[in-house]
C-alpha cells in the first residue's frame, strides 16, 4: 500500500468523522428536553464545529505519523536492505551505498531492466516486500490513532462542550505556523549559504577570495592546485557585476525611468497616462529569459558591429554593453514606478506654491519636486541596483564567462550570477571547492543585496514619514 | 526660489540696477530682455516636457521592437514543412513476417519493424533528394501502419516532416544570394528544395509536432508541450503551497499578531525575502531540498517547492494590503453580533479581501511561471524527450526550455525559441489580464 493511498484514505475517513460529528451536533441542537429543543444558544457550538473538532482530533496524529514516516521511511528501509546484502559484497562507503540504493530504486520502479550488481536484484525484491510490510504497519498504526482520536473526541461532544473554541485554537496555531515559514526560509537561506561557504573557506582563505584578482575555478579541480593562489580571486566578478548592473544598466535606466515618471505624473493627460502606464508594467512583466534571448540574439551582434565600425577589431560578441543595455531596459519600469511613488508623495502644497510663484512646470519639477523627492528616488535607485546585480538570465545569456578586469564596455566581463550558474550546472562533485565557491558567491550576493535593500527601504520609509 | 529663477537670465541683474534703495522698480515685462527671458523659459519648459515624452516613447519603442523581433522570428515556428513521399509498406523492407500479424504478437511485430529502412527507400524514390526528411519521419509511417495494419504491402502517399534546413528554406529563412559558406545551408539542400518545390511535393502548414511533443535534438521534431506540462505541474505545487500558507500568514500578521519582537522579525523576513535575488532561492533549493532531503533532481516537485518559497512573500504582501483595505466597521459589526474573531476573519474579512488576494496570487504565479534562474540550479535544465509523467519525474519548464533552445547552435532552433517565447508571453498576458479583470470587476472602494 503506497503512502499516498494511505494519505488519501485517511483524508476520506476524516471527512466521515466530520460528517459524524456534525450530525451529532445537529441532533443535539434539535433534541427536545433539557438544554435542547432547537433554541438558539442551547448548544454552545454550531454543528460544523463539532464535526471539525472530531475530524481534527482524529486526523492530526494519524497524519503526523504518516508524514514523519514519509520523511524517514526510505532511510530505514535502505538500512534494512543494505544490511541484508552478504558481508563480503556489502557497499561500504556512503557513495557506494547511495549508488547501490539508486540501482535498487531503479529496478523497483522498472526504469532499469537489470542491475549491474547481482545483489541489487535480490535487494530490489527485498526492498519491495520490506516497503510493503512497513507501509502496512504504518497504515494500521495510523488507522488505530485515527480511531482512538475520533472516538475520544466524539465521546466528548455535549451541548455545553466548547467545540468552537478548540477548533479556533487549532486554526490560530496553523496561522502562526504559516507565518513562521518566512522566518524558516530566511533561516534556511542563511544557514545553507553560510554552511557551504564555511566549507569553501576551509580550502580557500576569505581574504584571498575577496581581494584576489584571478578567477579560474577550473584549475582548482586538479589536486595540486587546490587553494593555490589566484584561482579563486573574485574581484573581477564583483567588478563585472558592478560594471553591468550598477553602472551601464543604471546609465540607461535612471534617466529614462526618471523622465518617464516625471512625464507620467506631471504632464501626461489622464487618457495618455491610462494607456502608457500599463505599457510600462508590461515591460516589467516580460520574463528575464526573454530579455536574455533578445540581448544575445539581437542586441549583442548590433553592439559588436557598432564597435567594429568604430575601429575596434577585437570587440567581443558577449560585450558588457549589450548585457548592461538590456538590463537597463528591464529596470526602467522599476525605476519609473519608484520615482512615480516618490514624486506623488510630495505634498501638493509645495507644487502649488511653486507654480503660484510663477515657476513653469519644468522649473517646479527640477527645483522643487525632484529635490523634495530625492531621498525617495535615491532609495528606489538603490533597490533597482540591488535588483540588477541579482539578475541572472540576461547576463547568463548575453555576458561572457571570462573573468576580466575590463573597463571597455565592448569587451567581455563576467558577473557573480553568471558564475554561480556556470559552476552549478552540469554534473560535478558537490564537495569540490569549485562547486562550493558558488555558495560563497551567493553569500556575497545575498549580503550585498540585503544591505542595499534594508538601507533603501529605510530611506524610502523615512522619506514617506517626513511628508505624512 | 527667486534667486534660482533669476540665475537663468543674466540680463535680469542689469534691469534691477536703477532701483532706489528700499524701493523696487516694477518689472517691465514688455522689455526685449524680459521677453527673451520668458521665451527661453518656455523653450526650456517644452524641451523638458518632450524629453519626458521621448523617454517614455523610447521605453515603449524597446518593448515594441522586442515583441516585433520575437514575433517576426517566431511565428514561423508554428508552421512546419512536410514532404510528400510515396511509401510502399513492403513486408520485406520492414522485416515483418505477414504470418506474424495473425499471432498475438502482432502489435509487437508492428512496433519493432524497420520503418527507418522503409523511409530511406521511400525518400530514395524522390530522385536526387536523398536527405530531405526529418530523422524522425519514420514515426509517421509506424503510426499509420499501427492504425491500419491492412496497409501492409500497399502503397500510400504520406506527408512526412521535412528536415530542418528544407523547412527553413521553405520559410525563406536563408539569404540565397549569399555564398554557400556563410549562408548556413548547403547547395545540395537548396537544389533539393527547389526540385521538390517545383514538383509540388512540399507543403507548409500548422506545426502539429510543436504543440504536442516534448524536446528533441532535431528542431523539426521539438515541441513545447512537454515544457508546458512541466510548467503546469510545477505551478500546481507552487500555488498549492504558497497560496494557503501565504494567505494564512497574512491573516495572522494583519489580524492576530501582537506587536512584539517576533512579529517584527517575521515582517522583516518577509520584506527582505521579496527582494532577495531569485538565484539565491535556487541555491537554497539545491542545498536544502536536493542535498539535505535528497529529493529527486529536475523534478517539478522540487521546482514547485523552490518557487513557492519565492512567491510566498509576494502573496503575503498583496494579501496584507487587501486585508488591511477592509474597513474596521465590518469587523466591529460582525463582532457586535457575536462572531468570534476567527469567524469574523474567515466569514467576513477574507471574502471581501479575496479579489485583492487573488490578484496578488496571479501576479505571483505569473512571476513564478517566467522564472528561470533558480530552476537551472536545481537541475530543471534536463534534456527531456518525454512529457513529464508526474511530480517526481524529470521535467523542464517553459522559460528553461527557451533558455535551452537559445543555447542550441542549430539554426532551426532560433524560430523554435521565439515561438516558445510567444507561447510563454501569451500565457503571461492571459494571466495578467485575468488579474486586472479581477481587480477592476470585484475590488470595492470603501
Amino acid at each position: 500500500m503506497p503512502l499516498s493511498l494511505i494519505f488519501l484514505v485517511l483524508l476520506g475517513l476524516g471527512l466521515g468523522a466530520f460528517a459524524l460529528g456534525r450530525s451529532k451536533g445537529a441532533a443535539m441542537a434539535s433534541a427536545p428536553g433539557a438544554g435542547g429543543g432547537g433554541r438558539i444558544g442551547s448548544v454552545h457550538s454550531r454543528p460544523n464545529y463539532h464535526g471539525a473538532f472530531v475530524a481534527l482530533v482524529a486526523l492530526a496524529p494519524a497524519l503526523l505519523l504518516v508524514a514523519s514516516w514519509a520523511a524517514v521511511g526510505d532511510g530505514v528501509i535502505a538500512e534494512r536492505v543494505i544490511a541484508s546484502v552478504p558481508e563480503a559484497t556489502r557497499p561500504a562507503t556512503e557513495l557506494d551505498r547511495s549508488a547501490f540504493m539508486n540501482e535498487v530504486q531503479g529496478l523497483v520502479s522498472g526504469d532499469m531492466e537489470a542491475g549491474f550488481n547481482p545483489d541489487a536484484e535480490v535487494a530490489a525484491k527485498l526492498f519491495v516486500t520490506t516497503r510493503g510490510t512497513y507501509n502496512l504497519i504504518v497504515g494500521a498504526l495510523a488507522a488505530a490513532l485515527f480511531a482512538m482520536g475520533g472516538l475520544w473526541a466524539f465521546s466528548r461532544l455535549r451541548p455545553q462542550f466548547r467545540a468552537r473554541n478548540s477548533v479556533e485554537r487549532a486554526v490560530k496555531w496553523l496561522l502562526v505556523a504559516s507565518s513562521l515559514v518566512a522566518i524558516l526560509t530566511t533561516f534556511g537561506i542563511v544557514m545553507s549559504l553560510v554552511f557551504e561557504s564555511f566549507r569553501f573557506f576551509q580550502s580557500v582563505s576569505p581574504v584571498e577570495f575577496l581581494t584576489g584578482t584571478t578567477w579560474s575555478p577550473q584549475t582548482a579541480m586538479r589536486a595540486d592546485q587546490v587553494g593555490s593562489s589566484g584561482a579563486f580571486g573574485a574581484v573581477p566578478l564583483f567588478w563585472g557585476t558592478i560594471f553591468i548592473g550598477a553602472i551601464i544598466a543604471m546609465v540607461v535606466a535612471i534617466p529614462l525611468g526618471l523622465m518617464s515618471a516625471i512625464y507620467l505624473t506631471q504632464y501626461a493627460p489622464s487618457q495618455v497616462r491610462r494607456y502608457l502606464k500599463p505599457l510600462l508594467e508590461l515591460l516589467a512583466g516580460v520574463p528575464t529569459v526573454v530579455y536574455g534571448f533578445f540581448a544575445a540574439l539581437t542586441v549583442a551582434p548590433a553592439v559588436r558591429d557598432f564597435a567594429v565600425s568604430l575601429g575596434m577589431t577585437d570587440a567581443s560578441s558577449e560585450s558588457a554593453l549589450a548585457a548592461g543595455l538590456v538590463m537597463g531596459i528591464m529596470i526602467i519600469p522599476f525605476v519609473s514606478s519608484m520615482a512615480d511613488d516618490a514624486l506623488t508623495a510630495v505634498p501638493q502644497a509645495m507644487r502649488d506654491g511653486s507654480l503660484a510663484m510663477g515657476a513653469t512646470r519644468s522649473e517646479t519639477v527640477r527645483r522643487v519636486l525632484v529635490p523634495a523627492a530625492l531621498p525617495g528616488i535615491v532609495g528606489g535607485v538603490l533597490l533597482a541596483i540591488s535588483r540588477a546585480i541579482g539578475e541572472t538570465m540576461i547576463v547568463v545569456m548575453a555576458a561572457g564567462l571570462a573573468a576580466n578586469l575590463e573597463i571597455n564596455p565592448f569587451k567581455s566581463v563576467t558577473t557573480v550570477t553568471t558564475q554561480i550558474v556556470a559552476l552549478l550546472t552540469g554534473d560535478q562533485e558537490f564537495d569540490s571547492p569549485k562547486t562550493l565557491s558558488a555558495f560563497a558567491l551567493g553569500l556575497v550576493l545575498f549580503v550585498i543585496t540585503l544591505i542595499l535593500n534594508i538601507y533603501a527601504l529605510s530611506v524610502v520609509k523615512k522619506y514617506r514619514e517626513a511628508y505624512e | 526660489m527667486n534667486s534660482a529663477l533669476t540665475s537663468t537670465a543674466p540680463t535680469d541683474g542689469a534691469e534691477r540696477q536703477p532701483a532706489v534703495a528700499g524701493k523696487r522698480l516694477q518689472t517691465d515685462w514688455s522689455s526685449p530682455a524680459m521677453r527673451s527671458r520668458v521665451r527661453a523659459r518656455y523653450r526650456a519648459e517644452a524641451t523638458f516636457r518632450y524629453t519626458g515624452l521621448a523617454a517614455l516613447l523610447l521605453a515603449a519603442l524597446f518593448l515594441g521592437f522586442l515583441l516585433f523581433t520575437i514575433v517576426r522570428d517566431g511565428w514561423t515556428g508554428f508552421q512546419s514543412t512536410d514532404v510528400k513521399v510515396s511509401v510502399t509498406y513492403d513486408p520485406a523492407t520492414l522485416m515483418i513476417d505477414p504470418a506474424a500479424l495473425k499471432t498475438p504478437e502482432a502489435a509487437q511485430a508492428l512496433r519493432s519493424a524497420d520503418y527507418a529502412a522503409l523511409m530511406i527507400e521511400a525518400v530514395g524514390q524522390l530522385g536526387g533528394a536523398a536527405d530531405v526528411v526529418s530523422e524522425g519521419a519514420w514515426l509517421i509511417l509506424r503510426e499509420n501502419l499501427e492504425a491500419d495494419p491492412t496497409l501492409l504491402g500497399k502503397t500510400q502517399s504520406v506527408w512526412v516532416p521535412a528536415k530542418s534546413n528544407i523547412d527553413l528554406l521553405a520559410k525563406g529563412k536563408f539569404d540565397l544570394a549569399e555564398p554557400e559558406l556563410t549562408r548556413g545551408v548547403s547547395d545540395d539542400d537548396v537544389s533539393d528544395y527547389t526540385q521538390l518545390k517545383q514538383r509540388g511535393l512540399l507543403r507548409t502548414g500548422f506545426n502539429r509536432i510543436f504543440v504536442t511533443m516534448a524536446d528533441s535534438t532535431n528542431p523539426e521534431l521539438a515541441g513545447i508541450w512537454g515544457a508546458a506540462l512541466g510548467s503546469l505541474l510545477t505551478l500546481l505545487i507552487t500555488i498549492g503551497l504558497s497560496f494557503p500558507i501565504g494567505v494564512m500568514a497574512a491573516i495572522y500578521l494583519e489580524e492576530f499578531a501582537p506587536r512584539n519582537r517576533w512579529t517584527d522579525l517575521i515582517e522583516v523576513s518577509i520584506n527582505n525575502l521579496a527582494a532577495v535575488p531569485s538565484i539565491i532561492f535556487g541555491l537554497l533549493g539545491l542545498a536544502v531540498f536536493l542535498n539535505f532531503f535528497g529529493m529527486p533532481r529536475s523534478a517539478p516537485l522540487v521546482g514547485g517547492l523552490t518557487l513557492a518559497l519565492m512567491t510566498l512573500p509576494v502573496i503575503v504582501i498583496a494579501s496584507r494590503v487587501a486585508i488591511k483595505a477592509v474597513p474596521p466597521s465590518i469587523r466591529d459589526a460582525a463582532l457586535g453580533i457575536g462572531s468570534s474573531p476567527i469567524q469574523v476573519v474567515f466569514q467576513h474579512v477574507i471574502p471581501m479581501a479575496l479579489p485583492g488576494i487573488l490578484t496578488g496570487t496571479i501576479i505571483g504565479m505569473a512571476r513564478a511561471l517566467g522564472e528561470t534562474a533558480p530552476l537551472l540550479l536545481i537541475g530543471m535544465r534536463a534534456f527531456v524527450v518525454d512529457t513529464p509523467q508526474g511530480f517526481e519525474s524529470p521535467a523542464t519548464v517553459l522559460p528553461v526550455q527557451v533558455f535551452l533552445w537559445s543555447d542550441d547552435v542549430q539554426r532551426g532552433f532560433i524560430e523554435k525559441t521565439s515561438a516558445a517565447i510567444i507561447v510563454l508571453l501569451v500565457i503571461l498576458l492571459l494571466m495578467n489580464s485575468l488579474a486586472i479583470y479581477l481587480r477592476n470587476k470585484f475590488e470595492r472602494r470603501w
